[in-house]
């Protein structure tokens, strides 16, 4: 593997391989003093992040630098990124200061293909860590893995992903990621936020969340981004809460060993009562936890064999 | 000026080869021995081509492309009259600018050039610009276009097409709603919506053209839709023509060959507005230029620098290159469907882009007396497009790489050879 | 290999040390286990076994495809203060031995690390030695050495080729 840009068309053994190695990873780092494995020393680490996203980041220079790789962070501001250089440029200088993979988080659909694009005659690898409502494969990766611990295998295992589908690049790495694995994913959404041809997507479209809850393995809430909500894609917070929140009188219609996911930052209130995201079924922390692990497997499978420049 | 004389070719590809004698400009009857010879070889004489919409650039970007590049281009396309749309900086909502674009034109004398004036002040929908003024200049303006923004406002609209009647002026429509289209990057279906691309709903550019078509009836104005892109616009189309509406219609080279399975690769050579749709929407196009109801071929040149286009998408501005491979493309998409035959290519490349327009001299029939602006086309010759060896300053083509058929070997203005075999020859 | 162990730790002694087999996956972890088997019948104490994946801390990661990760299992108590003896396959390069020797440091300070191989076909490239030896067995270098297991490979065997 050379590049992580998506989770479309991923070969479900390699998803698998990746989730295996997170394991592994987990295991070998479980109860040690010193965590800090010599995998990758010596490679050079840089996160490009043009929005803000401290988890994300925080989460992939963890997995670096306990991999013994050099994380360096480039933000878009305080860099030549702010001074209006193009994506093309800053990804060159960065590539050739010596970067062996680049993770880039980006506002604009398809600036990981791009990215990865621009660099195919070189050995430096791109991951791609959110490109606007396109895709988010780590955070799918994440998903799977923590669904994978609770659940054991996904094949055949119901998950419903809620909420803003339309403009969620979670739903779409999830939908692709959660099929190839095996799961039955239903999405569960107002007309508004579903995009347009869903019907054709390897998935089921339910608007109403009650009646999907009591055949959950696992429950999925996206986030509902603030401008959203002035947006006209719902009459209001308070109407999508009714409609889509997973409060405590539904936590109570799921099966006892569903799983509940957020990816986080959690509108409390509105997406999930806090209860609920404080209750046992809840695997959010989880979620985090597994973060670096499956990026440390991520580097892990796009650095740590010999150089391909296909 | 020399006699030219094409020797051996077939007018609208009918018929064994004849021999065609120019004369001072104009088509005349017999031969002359003077006469600088030029071997037809059977090519196919057509009509020159008339583009009702092109981007020249200048003023204002002339790192993407020139009055002279741009007439190059054209002429070695095949075109011999091109109107300049008025989205350039300054933006060609004056006379002094149209003017000046005229001029230039005239300077440069590969093709006539035609400024389109802007409908309203800065293309900013909101104040009619000095339309008369522009028609009764020097560079005598029938065509106005706010194109690249769509002029939303129904009552701008509506006074604008009222207002046209008196210069017997035409208002070319951009269609697109723009409360449907906030932030809007490709179309909107199923590849965009996969790939996380901001949809362009056809509804935006029907539901405009729609109110246009009633509005041009109800004020009894010509209307000119500019770049139909989908199915349910050309049934509007076909309904409002049907009623007696006084509207054109064009289609681009684009939109009858490429889909929206292009944006697979986010490569920003692909963005276009409106944005390429789907097969069913080419297929409908095909149809809909075959029978009429979109009246002609406008290539909507629109040349991008370098910058422009290698970033990301949404980054990325819209726009393709289209003058040297427009014939090309109808040949492919209408010739080789059997969807036209070459009195059909003539009539949407030249015949009917002239009418639309009002021109006297271009578009005219293939006959003694008439105006030798011709084109000859190499039918079974193909070619291999590649950007940088455009006569355009970018090389922003979509068709990068592909193998077209059909070559313009000649093209004539008022009798002069502006290009031959490729090389602008002036 | 079971009695040298057992002699040259003095693993029943009364002050004996704290012995643990560490296999490294994947034919040393089962071959730790038979060791550890055939000392507590041999001996009637049973040493403590665990597996040390070595992958992280291997020098040739980039000399091929991507290597999947294997198990680390310590065994309750950790590996502090024990003597640690680490068994595999075969002993080639060393390379091997040296990526464990650095995983382990990782993972706590043993009282002392040692060796014990099934095959040493030779062929050093780092000055390590095994302290117990099943077989020496004189190979060429362009030669591979792989060893079937029951466990894994439904029969038990060296083949040469």
């Amino acid at each position: 593997m050379k590049h992580l840009l998506s989770t479309e068309r991923i070969d479900p053994d390699t998803a698998t391989a990746i989730l295996d190695t997170a394991d592994r990873l987990k295991q070998a780092l479980l109860g040690r003093e010193v965590r800090k494995l010599p995998t990758l020393r010596g490679r050079t680490v840089i996160t490009m992040f043009y929005e803000n996203s401290t988890r994300t980041r925080v989460s992939f220079e963890i997995a670096g630098k306990w991999m013994s790789a050099d994380v360096i962070n480039v933000s878009s501001s305080g860099s030549s990124v702010s001074k209006g250089e193009s994506l093309r440029d800053t990804a060159l200088t960065l590539q050739s200061a010596g970067a062996d993979c680049i993770i880039v988080r980006h506002p604009a659909s398809g600036a990981a293909h791009r990215l990865a694009g621009w660099l195919q005659h070189t050995n430096t690898s791109v991951v791609n860590a959110g490109d606007g409502m396109h895709e988010h494969p780590t955070q799918a990766l994440l998903d799977a893995a923590t669904l994978r611990d609770r659940l054991g295998s996904l094949n055949g295992r119901r998950i419903a992903i809620v909420g803003d589908v339309l403009h969620s690049r979670v739903a779409r790495s999830n939908v692709h990621l959660l099929h190839a694995l095996g799961a039955d994913v239903t999405l569960v959404a107002p007309p508004t936020l579903l995009p347009t041809g869903v019907q054709n997507w390897p998935v089921t479209v339910s608007h109403e969340l009650d009646a999907e809850l009591s055949s959950l393995d696992a429950v999925m809430l996206l986030r509902v981004q603030a401008e959203r909500m002035h947006g006209g894609f719902f009459p209001s917070a308070r109407e999508y809460s009714i409609a889509y929140g997973l409060n405590e009188n539904r936590l109570r219609l799921l099966p006892e060993h569903a799983v509940v996911l957020h990816p986080g930052p959690m509108l409390r209130g509105m997406e999930i009562a806090s209860v609920v995201a404080d209750s046992p079924q809840a695997a959010i922390t989880e979620q985090v936890r597994n973060g670096v692990h499956v990026r440390m497997a991520v580097l892990y499978h796009l650095l740590a064999h010999e150089e391909e420049t296909a | 000026m020399k006699p030219l004389l094409l020797k051996g070719v077939r007018p609208y590809g009918e018929g064994d080869p004849v021999d065609i004698l120019i004369k001072d400009g104009v088509i005349a009857e017999g031969t002359d021995d003077n006469a600088e010879v030029i071997e037809g070889n059977g090519a196919i004489l057509l009509p020159g081509f008339v583009d009702l919409h092109t981007h020249l650039r200048e003023p204002g970007r002339e790192d993407t492309e020139t009055i002279a590049t741009g007439s190059k281009a054209a002429a070695l396309g095949g075109y011999t009259a091109v109107f300049a749309m008025a989205n350039t900086d300054p933006v060609a909502d004056n006379a002094v600018i149209v003017e000046h674009v005229a001029r230039r034109g005239k300077e440069v004398g590969l093709v006539d050039v035609h400024p389109v004036g802007a409908v309203t002040v800065g293309l900013k929908g909101e104040k009619l610009a000095e339309l008369g003024t522009m028609a009764k200049s020097s560079a005598n303006v029938r065509v106005f276009s706010d194109d690249g923004h769509c002029v939303h406002d129904p009552l701008i609209m509506r006074r604008a097409l009222e207002y046209s009647k008196a210069l017997n002026a035409v208002i070319a429509q951009h269609a697109e709603e723009p409360r449907l289209t906030i932030g809007a990057q490709a179309h909107e279906g199923e590849n965009a919506s996969r790939l996380g691309l901001q949809g362009w709903p056809a509804a935006a550019e029907e539901s405009i053209v729609a109110r246009d078509c009633i509005l041009a009836k109800q004020v009894d104005a010509r209307l000119h839709v500019c770049h139909v892109s989908t199915t349910g616009t050309a049934d509007v189309l076909k309904w409002a023509k049907e009623r007696g509406t006084k509207v054109s219609a064009e289609v681009t080279p684009h939109h009858l060959l490429l889909t929206d399975d292009r944006l697979e690769t986010y490569d920003p050579v692909n963005k276009v507005n409106p944005p390429l749709r789907t097969q069913a929407d080419v297929d409908a196009l095909r149809q809909a230029l075959a029978e009429g109801t979109i009246d002609c071929v406008a290539t909507d040149h629109a040349p991008h620098a370098v910058q422009d286009k290698d970033c990301e998408w949404s980054a990325a501005r819209p726009g393709m290159l289209g003058l040297q491979t427009a014939l090309s493309v109808v040949i492919k998409t209408m010739v080789q469907t059997g969807l036209l035959d070459w009195r059909g290519v003539a009539r949407v490349m030249s015949e009917k882009p002239a009418e639309i327009a009002g021109l006297t001299d271009h578009g005219r029939p293939i006959e003694a007396g008439e105006p030798a602006n011709l084109t000859l086309v190499d039918p079974d010759a193909t070619w291999v497009v590649n950007g940088a060896e455009l006569a355009s300053v970018a090389g922003n083509t979509p068709f990068e790489g592909m193998e077209l058929p059909g070559v313009v070997t000649t093209t004539i203005l008022r009798g002069q050879v502006t290009a031959a075999r490729g090389r602008i020859d002036a | 290999m079971a009695h040298q162990i057992i002699e040259k730790t003095a693993l029943d002694a009364p002050s004996a040390p704290d012995v643990v087999l560490m296999g490294i996956p994947s034919r040393g972890a089962p071959l730790a286990r038979r060791l550890a088997e055939k000392i507590a019948e041999f001996s009637g104490t049973t040493p403590r076994t665990g597996t040390l994946d070595v992958t992280l801390y291997r020098d040739d990661l980039r000399r091929g495809p991507t290597r999947p990760l294997e198990t680390t299992k310590l065994p309750d108590g950790g590996i502090d203060d024990k003597l640690i003896i680490l068994v595999d396959d075969v002993l080639f390069s060393g390379r091997t031995i040296r990526a464990a020797l650095d995983a382990l440091r990782d993972h706590g300070r043993p009282q002392a690390v040692q060796l014990a191989v099934l095959v040493d076909r030779g062929h050093r490239e780092l000055p390590i030695r095994a302290d117990y030896v099943g077989k020496n067995l004189p190979t060429a270098k362009s030669e591979d050495v792989i060893v079937y297991l029951d466990e894994m490979d439904d029969r038990d065997g060296v083949l040469i080729r």
